[in-house]
């Protein structure tokens, strides 16, 4: 390639770059973030943004410049040079894209394991979904799980699952802020899917099985807790809130009308 | 050398008519569908006799139990009954019985008449186009459903279909654009072009070629059959426990899915058998058009997975309706298990429609551009080093499924490997127009804009394989917004490259070029602007297959269904231009694209046995710009090649 192309292909590159950049920038895609799990989350969000506005600025500029430059004259039927390939530039676009994958599984994997991390000062709660509603159960202190990994959740005679009475139970997700939280979920009939875009963190919840998540709360407010995993004709409307609040009202809220 | 219509006559000048019919016996028992009306119904009069007869003889209550009479009689029997009648297995059954087969007369070989196109056909042609036009038909159909789908959710009121009737609407709309369209479509243009491309004369197997092809029908009508028993409504993963307690219709796609895949299966095992066996003299593997590379390394993928769908399917059926407990943890059962089976197919299966488009990609651009494929023998083994990756990553649709959370970062590693193979090809077919003399025709626009959208939605596909990004974006519309960039934008517009590419082979005419261009651009600006603004929506908190959704989503929404319908137009043009032009369309000369493949050396359409003699391959595949350099040659102009090397030696 000659140095003139060269620049030409680098100035639409960089035009496009910035294009990209604008789109990633003033487009609001991420919600609001409100855990300590989604700043985690949102880094490697970014962090494969820019890995890909690299990538997405050279193949385009190649492919619009290519386009434009080496378009057949309409009565012109020769052939282009018969080039087979070049061994050094086959080479090079494999390895680099080879350690952007590398960086990019590095990032991804650290962020992954903290957040997968249950805090030993983290609180339990316990979530079960059901069609079409979730239930929510805050174990008292210090109870003891039983042969299935729950304690608000135990198995009745006929194998459903029965909500122990020990337990305060509420539709919605009421969580103290800056508290970390583990999550347990299970379901009573198909899978559901439990999802707070502000907190980013999601996880199926599997009748039979127990799953585990993470959440710290970051931010006071009322977030959309959504049933993502399609479970039956209601699945739309298995949506309720998820409410963030000081450490103080939550306890109040607690004691409150517990059984 | 080019050999015209002129010379070679039509196919009617090699294969005498088939024999005068005699009387009401030839109508009534020869092959036909006038068999196929009487046999059909006969074959579900067994099945139902034998589920009542042992019902009857076990003693159970009821004896006449509609759940297995419909399984049974209506999606198995019956359409072994409707194979019979229209003649599949005649030559196998009078072989096996010690009857006289029938002499090999060519009479199951071309198309004289349009009613030669609804028989049993062994000439790979006709199959092929057979199963490019059923595959269009299903394909429009899946279309009108998405088009409903859109209607629904073009405003966040539940208030144009019931839940039922949108689940049922999303779900047959992915079964039909996927085992109904986008594998079987790349079948039928591989079926047409690979045997021309390697010089053979027809598949290796026609009898069984034909018999796949007719699987399709069988399988499609089952799953439009299944409104009419509602309902298949568990998506197109049909994951359980929500499957096993779906209504009955769910085992109309547990069983659509055996006739497809056996339909898949047969036709890949064909595929491979020719490739290997069938190679024209001088054909090595590396002299292989990349089509032939892709379609072998997609006939793999196609025989190793797909029993696995049909296990799975079979499983969900067996637990609906012999109550058995594959997947229920109280009775013995792992539910996850159906997961990992299911996308250890599925995965795959992403493949199997992908890496047929990338052939077809290659040869477009090659051609187009006038220039050798750029590092042809690296394209082929990305083909092979995606076949073997692609095996290794099924779990990464599973990351927020409940499986061992150690399990997602190999998964992760390969996801994200897998995208290397992937980078190589995109490069290379960019490296092949740098310097060529691009030729922007219909084909072409529609090869560049598949690269385009490939590369958008392999971007996408590297948030998806991020674990953290995965567990944000996981059953939302950025998951919708990646599938059809990489299937809509990706396999469609492959598909949309070849036939476009090949239709001047197939039909002997040529399609009308103004059309095919809008066609493309319209379907190209309305892919994206449908599909583009899903991710947005997505990240930002819609989740997928919802009929009602928060109105925040409303103006996109509104939008996106605006074009949408425009997308859905965008094909009228493609059905009109294909329709007038294969009627009335100027004839086509064998080789409108110069090109240099075994395919552009015969007629268009070429003769009943492709090659009147066996062609000798003496080069690659794309010598563009090489001068006298040749891919194959014929008896007549053999000399010159020989002349030539000598020269070159």
């Amino acid at each position: 390639m000659r140095a003139g192309s060269l620049i030409r292909v680098l100035l639409v590159a960089l035009l496009l770059a910035a294009i990209a950049t604008a789109v990633a920038i003033f487009v609001p895609w991420l919600p609001d973030q409100a855990s300590k799990e989604g700043e985690r989350i949102d880094f490697v969000f970014w962090f494969v943004t820019a890995v890909c506005i690299a990538i997405f600025s050279v193949v385009a500029s190649l492919s619009v410049y290519s386009l434009i430059k080496f378009r057949a004259k309409p009565d012109d039927d020769s052939d282009g040079p018969p080039v087979h390939g070049h061994t050094g530039i086959e080479i090079t676009w494999t390895v680099i894209p080879l350690i952007l994958v590398i960086a990019m599984i590095v990032v991804s994997s650290v962020a992954l394991a903290q957040n997968d991390r249950d805090p030993s000062n983290s609180m339990r709660v316990e979530v079960l979904g059901q069609q079409f509603a979730w239930l929510v159960a805050y174990p008292p202190d210090g109870a003891a799980e039983d042969m299935d990994g729950f304690i608000c959740f135990n198995r009745g005679p006929d194998n459903a699952i029965e909500v122990a009475e020990r337990c305060k139970t509420s539709p919605n997700l009421v969580l103290p802020l800056d508290q970390p939280v583990r999550l347990h979920l299970t379901a009573r009939d198909v899978i559901h899917s439990f999802w707070v875009p502000e907190f980013r963190q999601k996880q199926d919840a599997v009748p039979g099985l127990k799953t585990e998540l993470t959440v710290t709360p970051t931010k006071i407010g009322n977030y959309p807790f959504i049933c993502t995993e399609l479970c039956g004709l209601g699945h739309a409307l298995m949506r309720t809130r998820a409410i963030v609040m000081q450490q103080s009202e939550f306890e109040a809220w607690r004691q409150r009308g517990a059984r | 050398m080019t050999v015209t219509v002129d010379e070679h006559g039509a196919p009617e000048a090699h294969a005498p008519s088939p024999a005068p019919r005699r009387g009401w016996r030839h109508y009534l028992l020869g092959p036909g569908w006038i068999r196929v009306l009487w046999m059909t119904p006969l074959f579900f009069g067994i099945g139902f006799g034998i589920v009542v007869g042992i019902r009857a003889l076990a003693g159970w209550d009821p004896v006449i139990f509609w759940d297995a009479i419909i399984v049974v009689g209506a999606l198995t029997a019956a359409p072994i009954g409707f194979l019979a009648g229209l003649g599949a297995f005649d030559y196998w059954l009078a072989w096996a019985f010690g009857q006289p087969t029938r002499p090999e007369d060519h009479s199951g070989h071309g198309a004289r008449r349009w009613t030669d196109y609804f028989r049993i056909n062994t000439d790979h042609k006709v199959i092929g186009i057979q199963y490019v036009t059923t595959t269009i038909f299903f394909f429009l159909a899946g279309g009108l459903m998405a088009m409903l789908v859109r209607a629904e959710l073009a405003r966040p009121e539940a208030d144009f279909v019931d839940p039922q009737t949108y689940n049922e609407l999303f779900s047959v709309h992915a079964s039909l654009m996927i085992f109904l369209f986008v594998i079987p479509a790349f079948a039928g243009l591989a079926n047409y072009v690979l045997p021309l491309m390697i010089g053979a004369p027809d598949m290796a197997f026609p009898k069984l070629n034909a018999l796949s092809y007719w699987l399709l029908p069988i399988a499609g009508i089952m799953m439009l059959a299944s409104f009419f028993f509602p309902g298949f409504g568990a998506g197109w993963t049909n994951y359980t426990p929500l499957s096993v307690e779906q209504p009955f219709g769910n085992v109309f796609f547990s069983m659509a899915v055996q006739w497809a895949g056996a339909s898949s299966i047969m036709t890949a095992l064909n595929f491979l058998v020719t490739i290997i066996t069938m190679r024209a003299p001088g054909m090595t593997f590396w002299r292989m058009p990349l089509l032939v590379w892709a379609n072998f390394t997609t006939s793999l993928l196609v025989v190793i997975a797909t029993p696995f769908i049909a296990g799975s399917q079979f499983f969900v059926m067996f637990d609906k309706v012999m109550h058995t407990n594959f997947f229920d943890i109280g009775q013995g059962g792992y539910p996850l298990g159906y997961q990992h089976i299911f996308w250890f197919y599925s995965h795959p299966a992403v493949y199997i429609m992908i890496l047929p488009g990338f052939g077809i990609v290659s040869e477009v651009i090659s051609t187009m551009s006038r220039k050798p494929i750029f590092g042809y023998r690296l394209m082929a083994l990305s083909l092979v080093a995606i076949l073997m990756l692609g095996f290794s990553v099924w779990a990464h649709h599973m990351f927020v499924a409940g499986m061992a959370p150690w399990l997602r970062i190999p998964m992760m590693i390969t996801t994200l490997l897998i995208a290397v193979p992937t980078g190589i090809k995109v490069f290379s077919w960019l490296a092949t127009t740098w310097e060529g003399k691009i030729n922007f025709s219909t084909p072409m626009l529609w090869a560049l804009g598949f690269v385009s959208q490939f590369v958008i939605g392999g971007l996408s596909g590297i948030y998806l394989g991020a674990v953290p990004i995965d567990i944000h974006a996981s059953d939302t519309y950025f998951i919708v917004a990646h599938i059809h960039y990489v299937l809509l934008g990706g396999s469609l517009f492959t598909i949309f490259a070849g036939i476009y590419y090949w239709f001047p082979k197939m039909t002997g005419r040529m399609y009308n070029e103004q059309l095919g261009k809008l066609h493309f651009w319209l379907t190209f600006l309305a892919v994206n602007a449908t599909f583009f603004p899903m991710h947005i929506i997505g990240i930002q908190g819609m989740p997928r297959r919802v009929y009602t959704y928060d109105p925040q989503f409303g103006n996109w929404n509104m939008f996106i269904s605006i074009s949408a319908f425009v997308l859905g137009a965008s094909f009228l043009i493609f059905v009109y231009n294909m329709v007038v032009s294969w009627a009335r369309g100027p004839r086509a000369p064998a080789n409108p694209w110069r090109g240099q493949t075994l395919e552009w050396q015969v007629s268009s359409p070429p003769p009943l046995f492709n090659f009147d003699e066996i062609p000798q391959v003496v080069g690659n595949p794309y010598e563009y710009g090489v001068p006298g350099a040749k891919h194959a040659v014929f008896n007549g102009d053999r000399e010159v090649v020989e002349e030539r090397e000598t020269v070159r030696t």
